[in-house]
């Protein structure tokens, strides 16, 4: 502890800790609650039953009550701890609760029928994760059909905008051609042009293309993005133009020198992108929302927000189901902070 | 959605380029497709020569923005100018202005209640709000998170992350993690019954729920712009500093006159930044109060959403003019960011 507190208070100059280090600490510590707890929380809660849930004020980790199978009985007997009374201290196990009474049972002593005031018994529980919030999920939710409308959609639109920017990117940092600064202009004009403010007429065109309701009406507009074009540019730039030369010497055809030449030299910055697109994709929501109006297209993200609308919210489900959603993104992030922080550093896009 | 608003990016440069180490794996999966495209792409090269050819690279990212970005914004016009409940162009009745002067019909702008269309004017003003209050409390947290991360602290790397990872989160996640926290008989209200401060029903409440929104949605961004002020932080060269402590500078003074000014090209894109992303605001805050209670949480692209797409009827044209007017707004403002980005590219 002495050592912990010694290394958490030393600073980088070996100096002693200034009222603003003081304040700095507290700060982040207070932003590390801020930040981490409702992620922290909402997990615990994940693993916790519907009544469980209902209880309030709630426990911080997950209880469940403590059940027994005795002989003659089909379900398991919840156990109870008597408070007070003739049988104080004894664990029961309740057969039916009759109005403020409870018929009870030893479980050393199955036949002798007890009965007991209510208010003299507390459930007898245990740290239990509820991990049937989750396996629910697969079976009475149609979770993998969602997941999988999900994942459709991040991977192949992702795929689709990697090939079609990369090879505009080509096409803008590697080609003197007229008309150039006009496509140029064109690339900064979309940058103007979000979404949200054609969703009109983007709802008629993808109408018209017949993809209303299915998943590449999601997908194929979401695969024209400025923002990719531009990234890949500004990196294809910096390759020198000499190994172009020298492949053209090589009668590399160009098409051979944009995918054996200039993508692999890109790969930064394409795996930059790509983490991009990921996000973008799988975060999607109000273009979906539009778009996919039956259940059986529907993207996790809106079958999430469809369930939490229902007027019978199961929380227990919702929370697992919010959970898985969100990790796939967490561990990706886990695995390539570094990446993601220079991607959106560098492009400004989110 | 499209990086939405997105600045034109800085160069994202790299240390060294990468040689080609034998074929990767990506690039061997690839392969097969690529060969293939290969023999039409070799004959449009015999057929156009080198340069035309980069038309043809061109030409799938360009039939996607003509198609899904510069056609809608004519259609938007024509839209907006029609009426009906008709997606179909053709079976709507032209109307000229008179979706906009729906929009504009009031007696006080002031008050949306005298208002025809009282709910954009809701929708305008709570999105006006929401955007200032969200921008200045969002900058004025991140400014001060990156200053402190900028400082010489243990653990940098971990209070960056921590501070950075909702921006990853889902506007869906997000609003379901808060709600859940906010509910009536959940752990914000156990908490506050305990302490005897005592619980309140939050979502229910106009001006809590408002409030509870521009929380929401500085917890889920800010995280973002703290990066982009601490690069901007962090571009301030040493030496200036080191000047300043030789002169015995006091630090609220260094801070004054040294800090905030070399940061304020960071600051100004910032700000822009946040402000087009404010106006756009849906997501999060329509799966957190669905818009209420009442209106008390409707911004203008909800707007939008409801008039086009979840009423009945159909209101195109109504969605198509303000989408127009919003548009207008963040055409305004993406002008500007590019003219700092420009400005602070050239020094």
């Amino acid at each position: 502890m002495g050592r912990t507190l010694a290394f958490l208070t030393a600073t980088r100059g070996g100096a002693r800790l200034h009222w603003t280090d003081w304040a700095s600490y507290s700060y982040l510590f207070v932003g590390v609650f801020l930040m981490f707890f409702p992620v922290i929380w909402l997990v615990l809660s994940s693993f916790k039953t519907e009544a469980d849930l209902q209880r309030y004020p709630p426990t911080f980790l997950p209880y469940q009550q403590q059940t027994i199978m005795l002989d003659g009985h089909a379900d398991p007997l919840p156990l109870f701890q008597i408070t007070d009374g003739e049988h104080e201290g004894k664990i029961l196990a309740q057969l039916r609760r009759v109005g403020l009474r409870a018929q009870m049972v030893d479980p050393a002593d199955p036949e002798t029928r007890l009965t007991i005031d209510i208010a003299d018994r507390a459930p007898v529980e245990r740290f239990t994760l509820a991990t049937e919030n989750y396996t629910d999920l697969f079976g009475r939710f149609n979770f993998l059909l969602y997941f999988w409308n999900s994942t459709f959609i991040t991977v192949t639109a992702t795929l689709i905008m990697l090939l079609t920017n990369s090879m505009a990117a080509f096409a803008l940092s590697k080609y003197q051609f007229r008309g150039r600064t006009v496509v140029l202009l064109l690339v900064i004009g979309t940058l103007m042009i979000p979404q949200t403010v054609v969703l009109v007429p983007l709802f008629l065109i993808v109408t018209e293309l017949g993809m209303f309701n299915s998943l590449w009406g999601v997908i194929i507009p979401g695969a024209a993005t400025p923002t990719g074009v531009f990234l890949l540019r500004q990196y294809m730039l910096t390759i020198p133009d000499e190994i172009l030369d020298a492949a053209r010497m090589d009668k590399a055809s160009e098409w051979k020198i944009y995918w054996r030449i200039i993508l692999p030299l890109s790969a930064p910055a394409i795996a930059v992108l790509a983490i991009l697109a990921i996000m973008w994709r799988w975060n999607d929501f109000l273009w979906p929302l539009i778009v996919l109006t039956q259940s059986e297209n529907f993207t996790l993200q809106l079958a999430l927000n469809s369930f939490q609308g229902e007027l019978q919210t199961q929380w227990s489900s919702l929370l697992a189901m919010t959970v898985l959603t969100l990790l796939p993104i967490a561990m990706v992030f886990m695995f390539l902070q570094k990446y993601i922080a220079t991607g959106i550093a560098s492009t400004g896009g989110k | 959605m499209r990086g939405q608003g997105a600045s034109a990016p800085a160069p994202l440069s790299p240390a060294h380029i990468a040689r080609p180490r034998g074929d990767s794996l990506a690039l061997r999966v690839i392969a097969p497709v690529m060969r293939l495209v290969e023999i039409p792409m070799v004959a449009c090269q015999r057929l156009l020569g080198i340069n035309r050819l980069a038309w043809v690279f061109l030409a799938p990212n360009l039939v996607l923005f003509g198609l899904f970005a510069f056609l809608p914004v004519i259609l938007n016009i024509a839209y907006a100018t029609t009426g009906g409940a008709d997606v179909l162009l053709a079976d709507r009745p032209y109307v000229g202005v008179r979706n906009f002067a729906l929009l504009g019909d009031c007696a006080n702008y002031l008050d949306p209640n005298s208002c025809r269309e009282d709910k954009f004017w809701r929708a305008v003003w709570n999105t006006t709000w929401f955007v200032t209050l969200q921008v200045g409390i969002m900058v004025g947290f991140s400014l001060l998170t990156a200053i402190i991360l900028n400082r010489e602290i243990r653990a940098r790397g971990f209070f960056r992350a921590v501070f950075f990872f909702p921006v990853l989160l889902s506007p869906v996640v997000v609003a379901l993690i808060w709600k859940w926290i906010l509910q009536r008989e959940g752990v914000l209200n156990a908490f506050l019954d305990w302490t005897g401060v005592g619980g309140y029903n939050w979502l229910v409440d106009a001006d809590w729920a408002f409030g509870w929104s521009v929380f929401l949605s500085v917890w889920a961004h800010m995280g973002f712009y703290t990066l982009i002020l601490l690069a901007g932080l962090q571009a301030i060269p040493r030496d200036v500093y080191e000047a300043a402590t030789m002169d015995r500078a006091s630090p609220w003074r260094v801070f004054r006159r040294i800090t905030l000014p070399l940061l304020s090209p960071t600051m100004l894109v910032v700000l822009v930044l946040a402000l087009i992303k404010g106006v756009q605001t849906f997501d999060e805050v329509y799966a957190f109060t669905g818009g209420g209670p009442g209106t008390a949480t409707t911004f203008i692209i909800q707007y939008i959403y409801e008039e086009g797409f979840a009423g009945a009827p159909r209101l195109f044209g109504l969605a198509a003019a303000a989408s127009l007017l919003v548009a207008g707004v963040l055409v305004v403002l993406t002008l500007v960011q590019l003219w700092l980005n420009r400005r602070s590219a050239n020094g």
